[in-house]
């Protein structure tokens, strides 16, 4: 990182800071691509505030923009959290364009498009994760958990003593295993949900006003 | 490159010479490694914070035709005792294979076994 990207980090976390202002918890929903990360966006602002964040779609990399809304209330009977909350862009260490073209039809130019706005995604929610006070870490219950993407994530937020919530989604697909997804991160709390039916969301709701609320966030940061 | 390059490159990276690096050149070095097709397995890899890092970098390095991005897999950081942690031993990283997508796929990994393939027939592009 040399003295200019030192300066544009600056420059992005005071962008941040100006959209927030200081009052509530910024909490991120965070995952590699495809995992159901909008798909419980979603679900949240329509549960407690009756609006949408963005398009979901079953082509990898449909939001390759982080979006945002403020003020979310969320009551859990006596306590309640007030956040705001950031739906980023899935995190990968690869992205081949000729996968949307060849398993998803897209054209060569559409996927080339995609491709490179899939890229300046997964910057922009690395650069989030460093203004973030807890995250929501969102995994496919179908699929083998234990990635270096997921690993790397969680190790970040380790590092930084930020609280991680992981949401095992997609629990209503046949193949799911949240049991192997527990075992895999034995040190965080995992909720298995399904953010297309609302399965279980409540627990999940109850788990973000535990571990996000002033209690639950000792951020120990500079 | 103008060496043409019959089999793949397949390095192992001694500590010793990472730790010779600031964390940026050691990230350099990495990239450029596997941007030019080698695949690396580090002796004592990365931490998480330069792991992400290293993610981001290889995003702005992406050009969809020639290099598509890395593939990754290293153990978990040793965990330190809080008495290591009071005299200030941070977290070691533990070994790491990285690689160019295009060649090198991981196959499975848990806290025992990091299995990876390497994709035959793209050696000598
Ligand atoms: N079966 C099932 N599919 C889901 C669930 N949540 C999301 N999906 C699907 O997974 C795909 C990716 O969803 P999306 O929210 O765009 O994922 P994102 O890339 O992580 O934001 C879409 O086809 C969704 O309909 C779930 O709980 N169950
Ligand atoms: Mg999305």
């Amino acid at each position: 990182m040399g003295i200019f990207d030192i300066f544009k980090r600056r420059k992005f976390s005071n962008v941040i800071q100006k959209i927030f202002g200081k009052k509530h918890a910024k909490i991120g929903i965070y995952g590699p691509p495809n995992v159901g990360k909008t798909t419980l966006a979603n679900r949240i602002l329509r549960d407690w505030t009756g609006d949408i964040m963005g398009s979901v779609s079953e082509i990898p990399h449909e939001t390759r923009r982080a979006k945002w809304k403020t003020n979310i209330k969320i009551d859990n009977g006596g306590s309640s959290l007030v956040m705001d909350l950031v739906d980023t862009p899935g995190i990968t260490t690869k992205i081949d364009f000729k996968e949307f073209m060849n398993t998803y039809g897209l054209t060569k130019e559409d996927s080339r498009a995609r491709a490179k706005e899939a890229t300046e995604g997964v910057i922009e929610s690395i650069r989030w994760l460093e203004d973030i006070d807890g995250v929501v870490l969102v995994m496919d219950a179908t699929q083998d958990p234990f990635t270096q993407v997921n690993v790397t994530i969680i190790g970040n937020l380790e590092a930084r003593d930020l609280p991680i919530l992981i949401a095992a989604n997609k629990i209503d697909a046949e193949d799911a295993s949240p049991a192997t997804l527990k075992s895999a991160f034995p040190q965080h709390p995992v909720v298995p949900i399904s953010a297309l039916t609302g399965y279980n969301t409540e627990k999940l709701y109850n788990k973000m006003v535990k571990n996000f609320g002033k209690k639950g966030r000792r951020r120990k940061r500079r | 490159m103008i060496k043409k390059e019959t089999g793949i490159s397949f390095n192992l990276v001694s500590r010793y010479k990472l730790n010779g690096f600031s964390s940026k050149e050691k990230l350099e070095y990495i990239l450029k490694e596997v941007k030019d097709g080698r695949i690396l397995v580090l002796e004592q890899g990365l931490t998480a914070t330069e792991q992400t890092t290293l993610i981001e970098h290889t995003m702005k390095e992406i050009d969809h035709d020639t290099f598509i991005g890395i593939e990754m897999g290293g153990y978990g950081e040793e965990k330190t005792s809080f008495v290591q942690r009071v005299f200030g031993i941070i977290r070691k990283p533990r070994m790491t294979v990285i690689g160019p997508a295009h060649l090198l796929k991981m196959v499975h990994k848990s806290n025992d076994m990091i299995e990876t393939t390497i994709i035959p027939g793209r050696g000598t592009k």
